[in-house]
């Protein structure tokens, strides 16, 4: 099968790479580029896993084809932190013991950090049905959303002070 | 969350079991003291978890981020068929396809001897482990493997299988207990013969095991009742449902030494059941545990190890397999389906006077459906003179059954639960007021024989009476509160734990337990707490069945308490070698130096741990220490759970408004970590209860293999899970840890059945309590 060349932005850098048309972009992210922060659980949309930003909207990185991230720019795991400090969200996700096995956490970290860049002040309602599309077996979801909460907190305090 | 701690020397007349101290080689410490009355400085602390920042960045890596040079990758072709005779498997096309290097089927594996093997926390036939490997004559359910491909690529490789040829012939299946133990139920496996009360019969049967366990006369028990209920229970299959599939890379290098990498619950067990499988020796066999994303006891198997390592075998390179969700479903984990029959009866003063209970598990396509724990504990939580239970274990045409968490409790007690609360209104009490006048207590036979030690089943209950969410008002219609009680015995088995100390007083520490929910941290911190020195002072690793000693599952509870205890030991040798090193500086015998929270003192001189760390290498050199140990004072747990739920009586839908979850954990070394395996465990048996089974046609395949339709839990189905943790010291463990993770999944399913029906007034004995099974009861009623 012949590959596509594809340029796009990943993490704010510029990368190219070739993949099958038939591939995933989470099949190009873990395979092709080693990314692989963003797991599979699924591979159909349904368990929130593979969790990235893609031109301001999340996505399950399974259910886009690599040759669709043509122009785009995505964010993954691995570019939640910036440089040496840990994102709120990572932060809170520690200091909360948000996480059991951990394999859930990539996708629970990139998407509550889409929902804190839009709504700095979820309710926990809002919390509940934003997170709905990501499944975590271990931790029955309480503290993941007590720990997007604090995440909250501590955003609206430092960009108070 | 709130904890309600009992001190044993205060809650109960002061007395000492014989229990384990340490295996072998440990000294110069006070074995067994009972601590939970004591106060720590680390252990019962909420230290930031060691591999933290590894998970939240991305970093970890689980098995499925292994990319050796090189890599093939593998699939495996899985029967479509519940039940049929494999009449030719034809690989041709398959191989003659473009990037295909290597297909293997079951002529490739040595054959199956005929002796027992260990898999984790038991042994089985080796030739059950054989077959479902992959499958030679027949295939018992829908997903079991037939054959594998290895090939460039993941999508090569799929093609490849889909162009292996077989032929079947369809046989009839049995897909529930009571439809695989009828007479002209076709037979799963001619060489099966029905063992009748420990006794092997010449009877072929889907039944493969018959068993009874009786105290005292039931008969009597049920004359002196004045209330007596009997009731019938099924649930469904559910599987555990962890969020990584299995995965494995298998690399048999040209040294003959083969290499596995994989997520696993337990990397000797995968180590010893591939070398045995494969007949080579374990010290030929390497395994690396990596991350591992989720289990619950589902990742205690071996499945896909023997396979990639013979498709490495044939290419001489290394071979990757990762499992679809699809196959996860189909062709591992899930837990028995189950059929129960309970009777109960109690004297109108509200004393039990008997209980008599039929359970008949789903094992699967192979023995084993964990239908002895079932029965050992359907009744555990009960102090009852007169007991009657009867097991059967039954294979039927599915998947064949692994552990999921407290296995076969959570089906036992989803019956029992409710007949107690039947009972509890008839002789006209409260519910907890019923079960804590007829509590298990240390002296309580069970019915399989043992007697209690210290346990912490009636501090439970009273922690859920004394509540404030058990006297809250539910503050609208058609709702309902329910509660339910339920045992886990947990485990001890064996660790292996190694600290090596650094001249700057940190310590590394080695040690072999897949860590699934932060017991790095866990174990390290009771090294912590004997040093004197901060948890982050440790620093834990997880390593390969090569660079540690002999390590079990994480299963059973058992890793916080275990390897917690090996590294207890271990950090109990350091001291005294410190205390040693101190001597040497000070020019003292070693018995005059003491020790106290990581200071070393003798004739008004001292030194701290660091200090003496960074002398090691002028005081004797480099200082390290391993223990072993295969603890015998294992603690059973209690939990209970009291859920509030709202029916909605237009669509049977069924909300949990709150839930709290009470559990005896002995001592919570890091309490965070605690609840979290309590709230869990709670939501999986939330899920268990409204939502979750395999979807079986009446061809026998499963017809909802995919994370839509099999509906478990998400964060929008829930509320907050609130947690007690109740500490009763185990008076086996040098900090009190009777172990956390199992017990907390027994109760939900009968407690929130119970709510459901002070909701409704409808009793629901199937589950799950899906909509439309939660309607057409209460449109019956």
């Amino acid at each position: 099968m012949r590959s596509a060349h594809v340029e796009t932005t990943i993490n704010g850098q510029p990368a190219e790479f070739l993949c099958e048309p038939r591939q995933s972009l989470l099949e190009v992210l873990r395979d092709v580029l080693r990314l692989t922060g963003t797991k599979e659980g699924c591979n159909d949309g349904n368990c929130g896993a593979c969790t990235v930003e893609m031109d301001g909207r999340i996505v399950p990185a399974c259910l886009v084809l690599g040759v669709e991230a043509e122009g785009a720019e995505i964010l993954t795991i691995e570019g939640v932190a910036q440089g040496s400090a840990l994102h709120e969200v990572q932060r809170a996700f520690l200091e909360g013991a948000a996480l059991q096995c951990g394999v859930c956490t990539p996708g629970f970290i990139v998407a509550a950090k889409a929902l804190l860049d839009r709504n700095p002040d979820p309710s926990e309602d809002e919390i509940r049905l934003w997170l709905a599309n990501n499944l975590c077996r271990c931790t029955g979801y309480d503290k993941i959303v007590r720990s997007v909460q604090a995440a909250a907190r501590i955003q609206q305090q430092e960009s108070a002070s | 969350m709130s904890t309600f701690t009992v001190d044993p020397a205060r809650a109960a007349a002061p007395r000492r079991e014989s229990s384990g101290n340490g295996g072998p080689g440990v000294g110069g410490y006070e074995p067994n003291m009972v601590l939970a009355s004591a106060t720590f400085d680390v252990v019962g602390t909420r230290p930031v978890r060691h591999d933290g920042a590894d998970k939240v960045t991305g970093r970890a890596l689980y098995g499925a981020d292994v990319h050796l040079s090189g890599t093939l990758h593998g699939a495996i072709l899985r029967s479509p068929h519940a039940h049929a005779r494999i009449q030719s498997v034809d690989t041709s096309r398959a191989e003659g396809m473009d990037g295909v290097f290597a297909v293997v089927t079951a002529a490739d594996l040595p054959p199956a001897e005929d002796k027992l093997v260990d898999v984790g926390e038991g042994e089985t036939k080796l030739a059950y482990v054989h077959g479902n490997i992959l499958a030679r004559d027949k295939v018992l359910y829908q997903g079991h493997a037939v054959a594998a491909v290895a090939a460039s690529s993941p999508h090569a490789a799929l093609e490849a299988a889909r162009a292996i040829d077989v032929e079947y012939e369809l046989l009839p299946s049995s897909m529930t207990a009571p439809d695989a133990m009828r007479e002209e139920a076709e037979l799963l496996h001619a060489d099966l013969f029905k063992q009748e009360f420990g006794e092997k019969t010449d009877q072929p049967s889907n039944v493969a095991e018959h068993f009874a366990w009786r105290l005292g006369d039931v008969e009597a028990g049920f004359a002196a009742s004045d209330a007596v209920v009997e009731r019938v229970f099924d649930t469904a299959t559910v599987h555990q449902g962890y969020i990584e599939p299995h995965n494995v890379t298998a690399l048999w290098n040209h040294d003959g030494r083969l290499h596995i990498w994989c997520s696993t619950q337990g990397a000797f067990v995968v180590r010893d059941v591939t070398a045995k499988i494969l007949e080579i020796p374990v010290s030929s066999v390497k395994v690396t545990p990596m991350e591992i994303g989720g289990g619950f006891g589902g990742k205690i198997p071996v499945y896909m190890e023997p396979v990639a390592a013979l498709l490495s075998r044939k290419t001489g390179r290394p071979v990757k397999i990762v499992m679809s969700r699809e196959e996860v479903f189909l062709s591992t984990g899930p837990t028995a389906g189950s059929h129960v029959r309970v009777k109960v009866g109690a004297s109108a003063d509200g004393r039990i006077r008997a209980m008599e209970a039929t359970l008949a598990y789903e094992a699967g396509a192979y023995p084993g459906s964990f239908v002895t724990p079932g029965g050992m504990c359907v009744f555990a939580a009960y102090d009852c003179p007169n007991l009657s239970v009867e097991c059967f274990d039954v294979v039927v045409n599915k998947p064949s059954c692994a552990a999921y968490r407290a296995p076969g409790a959570p089906q036992a007690a989803f019956a029992a639960e409710q007949v107690i609360d039947e009972v509890a209104a008839r002789v006209g009490m409260d519910p907890v007021d019923f079960r804590l006048r007829n509590s298990a207590r240390e002296g309580t036979r069970r019915v399989d024989g043992p007697k209690f030690r210290r346990i912490g089943c009636e501090e439970v209950l009273r922690a859920v009476r004394d509540h404030p969410h058990y006297r809250a008002p539910l503050g609208g219609p058609n709702r309902g509160r329910g509660v339910a009680v339920g045992f886990w015995f947990n485990v001890g088995l064996e660790s292996t734990c190694t600290l090596n100390v650094n001249a700057n007083g940190t310590v590394h520490l080695v040690e072999g337990s897949t860590d699934i929910g932060g017991t790095r941290t866990s174990i390290a911190m009771q090294a912590a707490e004997v040093l004197g020195i901060p948890a982050e002072d440790i620093l834990p690793e997880v390593v390969d069945t090569d660079s540690v000693g002999f390590t079990s599952v994480t299963g059973g509870s058992r890793t916080t308490f275990a390897t917690g205890w090996a590294a207890h030991d271990a950090a109990q040798k350091i001291v005294s070698e410190m205390k040693a090193r101190a001597s040497k500086l000070w020019s003292l015998e070693p018995d005059q130096v003491r020790h106290s929270k990581g200071v070393y003192s003798a004739n008004g001189r001292s030194a701290g741990f660091r200090e003496l760390a960074g002398q090691c290498s002028r005081t004797g050199g480099p200082v390290s220490a391993t223990a072993t140990v295969k603890p015998r004072g294992v603690g059973g747990s209690f939990a209970a759970a009291i859920a509030d739920v709202a029916v909605d009586p237009e669509t049977g839908k069924v909300d949990v408004l709150r839930f709290t979850a009470v559990q005896d954990v002995g001592k919570a070394v890091h309490p965070s970590y605690v609840e979290g395996q309590m709230q869990g465990g709670s939501v999986q048996g939330i899920g268990w209860s409204l939502n979750e089974e395999y979807c079986m046609g009446a061809d026998g395949t499963m017809k909802n293999s995919t994370l839509l339709d099999y509906r478990m839990p998400t964060s929008l189905d829930l509320p907050m899970i609130d947690t007690c943790i109740v500490e009763v010291a185990n008076p086996g463990h040098p900090f009190g840890v009777r172990g956390v993770g199992e017990a907390n999944i027994v109760p939900p399913l009968a407690a929130i059945a119970n709510a459901v029906h002070d909701a409704t007034g409808v009793r629901m004995r199937r589950l799950p309590m899906s909509p439309p099974a939660v309607w057409s009861e209460i449109a019956r009623a």
